[in-house]
């Protein structure tokens, strides 16, 4: 009997940490998500202000400028309806261009969003035109 | 012995709650940006005809009948697999127009003589402007538009024989019944 | 021809699986000895068949074949050799063909290792496994069929991805295979124990060196992902919480609570419920981790061609299999007998408490992973959980298991008094105590995390070596303890203590490298100097370069620190030539105290780039900790012990006990 009270007690401390470890884990979880919200919805003021969320869409061709002295860009991102400025103080990756799927991390500043990162889109089967073009040389040539 | 068997189905539990999320999540597309377009009117367009280049093609085409656009490119290797569906759509008698979407004229031509023509007519988007006041963000992708004009649906990617009879076909058959 | 055949052998190889499953089982169950004798034969039936598909398509590749749709997608005339063989496993449909081939690869070796295992087991054993190979063959010929045809053949194939056109990344998916497939063996043990309604130390024992095995290429795996992430993606970030990395790292984790409850279990008879659950676990995970990568459900950097259709047949493969094994746990598990007794303070208790840790873990990686799932599915909102999360979970609970990792192998099983327990941790206490204070001293790094991170890391590795030399009075010295290498359990106490030491030095190496970084992200025209950290950065400009598939930009950075060149780096910007993506290839000054990197962005026009700097402390030890890590297992796993055992069994066997009659523990 001894030892079963032993595992008993065992189980409850355990318990009771999982409980407050759980309390914890969920508070932590709320303050660490960010919601993602479409060049619309921020447009109609849908977004937060005061915290991080990520803006999605299409990148607008030839929307994008570079400042010559720093490593700052701008550019567009639309989901055909509305369009929001994004500026990004760092490298884009790879697979960013216009004309394709992005969504960047950040918060509004003064009417624009400022990013903190930026990713592009990519999928393997539903190819966007810039890399399935490259697919054109040789392909489906009459016989 | 009854708490230590509601025990031992604990994890039975927690898997099955597992599964239905995991369930209603195949029915979700996190990657799908909400197509503002739904519901609107087709964006305004002229266009060449693909094989009859004194033909133009406009968004006005669409007024009058139930009709998909299907965006398109003999680049896309999805396109070739979605192709044969799009030509039994089309003896099933449903109105199919195409969008050669940054194409080489006679690359289209050639993949629509090999591999049959299901399209009443195909606008020919050289540059890829018109797509992008669609919204394509890659081929394929297919429209449906009743008969003012207005976008009802958007498949993104190649079509399949499951969504062709899950949501084209009925909506296709809805939107004809609204008419009468 | 030749991928007709390879589908051919497709269809064959299930065919032996259906039946595989069924015959092998159920003559185990009525005995029927002439059904249990096919076991061995079908896995072999199986593997044999497996290859020859395996091997179609590999031909396939090597003769740019582009009349297979595959081939056509992933192939190219121009891709160098290893990469056209790599490429067969490089998206969907090859993948699961590498998957089956080495569930097929493990079911063989089961057959061949385990002579002296009875009869009955074995038979059960790949029966179960041969229900898992119906799930992954059958999805392969319905919905992803690597031979499919394309009319008429391109000329040229669409090239594989060129992020996966690298040598790690060509090893990567197979030893992560490995793993995950691996973790099946554990998995059918567990079913056929439970089917067999024996469970005792001996099955312990059996499984315990296959989970091993496939823990260590798990690890492998993963430091291989990890590596590769860090020196492919130009991020020069090593792990990103995303669901493919995660979906790899659940099942790890899970199998790790594994491989030291089965230690238990083994010893002292004790948690074998527990140690089965876990078992179930580690492998549903490994499923768990398949659907999320290819059903869609989750949006990840590097995720598969998605595809509803197929989420939906693992989901179904899944609720089978899971639900199934879950089912006869819930049915069988209450009649397993219980092990023997412990106390609050022994070394059970504290394994115990590091599982619980560890499954804790891995829900909060699962629940993080599927938060965004979970609030699409309720209406709450499209949402992406930050990695600051998961890194402020692990800070928290990290801790705690270190602790307890270190005290467990110098406490004793079943009971050892508290006070005596703190005499012997004390020295190793008060050492570490004082290196994490002394490391967290301004005049060194004046972080306080530093100081945590150093003093945990010391606690471990001063218990590691309070453990040694408990080990070297017991055995009289030196000499001892080299005989401990043929001696049985020598090899798994060592094997424990360089695993440990590689969580040591991925401790320091984790929080070196995330306290103390540096990045700067700048524009540099040839000329241009930044000075990092102590470190001088020259650019001299980017010049055109042919490789074999690409063309590059390839910068020339040299580096200098107190006016020494310490590096020469060429970071490049490649363009493939047929998937004309751009390609970071990052210009990396490898050293064990730390990392130089260099990544190109972008041409700004007349000859400056956007360049990324990083200076990257310690970050090396963290793929050395997975190798310590990996090695420790391999060393366990050989211990001499599971082949000695298992000769007495057959021994006893012999002398006509019957099968799961010995209950020593």
């Amino acid at each position: 009997m001894k030892a079963r009270q032993k595992r008993f007690l065992f189980i409850l401390v355990a318990l009771a940490a999982v409980a407050v470890a759980s309390v914890l884990v969920v508070k932590a979880l709320r303050s660490n998500i960010t919601y993602f919200y479409s060049p619309s919805q921020v447009v109609a003021g849908e977004a937060p202000a005061d915290q991080p969320f990520r803006i999605g869409g299409m990148v607008v061709r030839d929307s994008l400028q570079r400042d010559p002295n720093s490593v700052r860009v701008r550019f567009l991102v639309t989901d055909n309806a509305e369009q929001f400025e994004v500026v990004y103080d760092g490298i884009l990756p790879d697979l960013f261009s216009e004309g394709q799927g992005a969504v960047a991390r950040g918060r509004l500043e003064n009417g624009v969003f400022v990013a903190e990162e930026v990713l592009a889109k990519h999928d393997e089967s539903y190819m966007p035109p810039e890399v399935a073009d490259a697919m054109k040389p040789g392909e489906y040539q009459a016989p | 012995m009854m708490p230590s068997f509601v025990r031992y189905l604990t994890p039975l539990v927690l898997f099955l709650a597992l599964a239905a999320l995991l369930y209603k999540g195949l029915a979700l597309n996190p990657r799908e940006v909400p197509s503002p377009l739904i519901g609107k009117p087709a964006p305004e367009f002229t266009l060449p005809e693909l094989k009859d280049t004194s033909r133009q093609l406009s968004h006005t085409d669409f007024q009058g009948k139930v009709s998909l656009l299907n965006v398109w490119a003999t680049w896309c290797v999805s396109c070739r697999a979605e192709h044969p569906l799009l030509m039994q759509l089309a003896r099933q008698g449903v109105t199919i127009y195409g969008l050669d979407y940054k194409d080489s004229r006679e690359d289209a031509q050639r993949w629509l003589q090999r591999f049959g023509d299901p399209y009443v007519a195909n606008a020919f988007d050289a540059d890829g402007r018109v797509g992008i006041d669609w919204g394509v963000y890659g081929t394929p992708e297919t429209f449906v538009i009743d008969q003012q004009g207005i976008i009802r649906h958007k498949h993104i990617g190649p079509l399949t024989e499951e969504a062709i009879q899950r949501e084209i076909l009925p909506l296709i058959q809805q939107l004809k019944g609204d008419k009468g | 021809m030749i991928p007709e055949l390879g589908h051919f052998a497709l269809i064959l190889a299930l065919c032996l699986a259906l039946v595989q499953a069924a015959f092998p089982l159920i003559g185990s169950l009525n005995r029927t000895p002439s059904w249990v004798a096919l076991a061995r034969p079908l896995a072999w039936g199986q593997f044999a068949f497996l290859a020859l598909s395996f091997a179609a398509l590999v031909q396939a590749f090597l003769g740019d074949d582009f009349s297979v749709l595959y081939v056509a997608q992933h192939g190219n005339t121009q891709l160098p050799l290893i990469y056209k063989i790599s490429a067969v496993w490089g998206a969907h449909e090859g993948s699961l063909l590498l998957w089956a081939l080495i569930l097929a690869g493990w079911m063989v070796a089961v057959a061949t290792f385990s002579r002296n295992l009875p009869r009955e087991m074995v038979a059960r054993v790949l029966s179960v496994m041969g229900m898992i190979s119906i799930g992954f063959l059958s999805f392969m010929l319905f919905t992803s069929n690597p031979f499919d045809r394309v009319f008429p053949a391109p000329l040229e194939g669409g090239e594989l991805n060129p992020l996966l056109q690298d040598p790690g990344l060509a090893i990567h998916p197979p030893m992560l295979y490995m793993g995950y497939v691996g973790m099946s063996v554990a998995f059918s043990f567990a079913i056929a124990a439970l089917l067999g309604g024996k469970m005792d130390a001996a099955w312990a024992r059996w499984s315990r060196p296959w989970t091993l095995v496939a823990w260590v290429f798990l690890t492998i795996g993963i430091t291989l992902g990890s590596w590769w992430a860090y020196y492919e993606l130009g991020w020069g970030g090593w792990w990103f919480w995303d669901p493919v990395e995660n979906a790899s790292f659940m099942p790890w984790l899970a199998g790790t609570a594994l491989v030291h409850s089965l230690a238990v279990t083994e010893k002292r008879g004790a948690f074998k419920r527990w140690t089965v659950l876990l078992a179930l676990l580690a492998f549903s995970l490994s499923l768990l981790g398949t659907f999320l990568v290819r059903s869609g459900v989750l949006t990840s950097v590097h995720a598969f061609a998605t595809d509803p259709e197929r989420g939906l047949f693992i989901l179904m493969f899944l609720c089978l299999v899971i639900g199934g094994s879950l089912s006869l746990y819930a049915w069988r598990a209450p009649s397993i007998s219980r092990g023997g007794g412990f106390d609050l303070v022994s070394r059970e208790s504290l394994l115990l408490g590091n599982n619980l840790l560890l499954v804790l873990i891995t829900a909060l990686v699962l629940l993080g992973t599927l938060a965004p799932l979970l609030y699409d599915a309720m209406g709450w909102g499209k949402i992406s959980v930050g990695f600051p999360w998961f890194n402020a979970m692990f800070v928290l609970f990290s801790p705690l298991m270190i602790l307890l990792m270190g005290a467990g192998p110098l406490t004793r099983w079943k009971h050892h008094s508290p006070p005596e327990l703190l005499r012997t941790l004390r020295v190793a206490f008060v050492v570490s105590v004082a290196a994490g204070i002394a490391a967290a001293l301004p005049l060194l790094t004046g972080s306080i995390s530093a100081g945590i991170a150093v003093a945990l890391s010391v606690w471990l590795l001063s218990t590691l070596l309070a453990g040694l030399r408990q080990r070297l009075q017991r055995r009289s010295g030196i000499k001892g303890l080299l005989a401990d290498w043929k001696a049985q359990g020598g090899r798994a106490y060592h094997g424990m203590w360089l695993a440990h030491l590689g969580i040591a030095t991925f401790i320091i190496g984790v929080t070196f490298v995330t306290q103390f970084d540096i990045e700067k992200d700048v524009r540099m025209a040839p000329g241009d100097e930044i000075e990092l950290n102590q470190y001088l950065f020259r650019f001299e400009g980017a010049a055109p370069h042919q490789g074999p598939n690409y063309r590059a930009q390839r910068g020339t950075v040299r580096v200098f620190k107190d006016e020494r060149e310490v590096a020469l780096l060429h970071p490049e910007k490649r363009v493939y030539q047929v998937q004309t993506k751009p390609m970071t290839e990052a210009g990396i000054d490898a050293g064990f105290m730390r990392d130089i990197y260099v990544s190109l962005g972008e041409p700004l026009g007349g000859g400056a780039w956007s360049v990324r700097l990083y200076y990257k402390p310690f970050v090396r030890w963290i793929w050395l900790g997975g190798i310590f890590i990996a090695l420790g297992g391999l060393l366990a796993a050989s211990d001499p012990r599971y082949r000695m055992r298992l000769r007495e069994k057959v021994g006893a066997r012999a002398a006509g006990k019957r099968f799961g009659a010995e209950s020593t523990a």
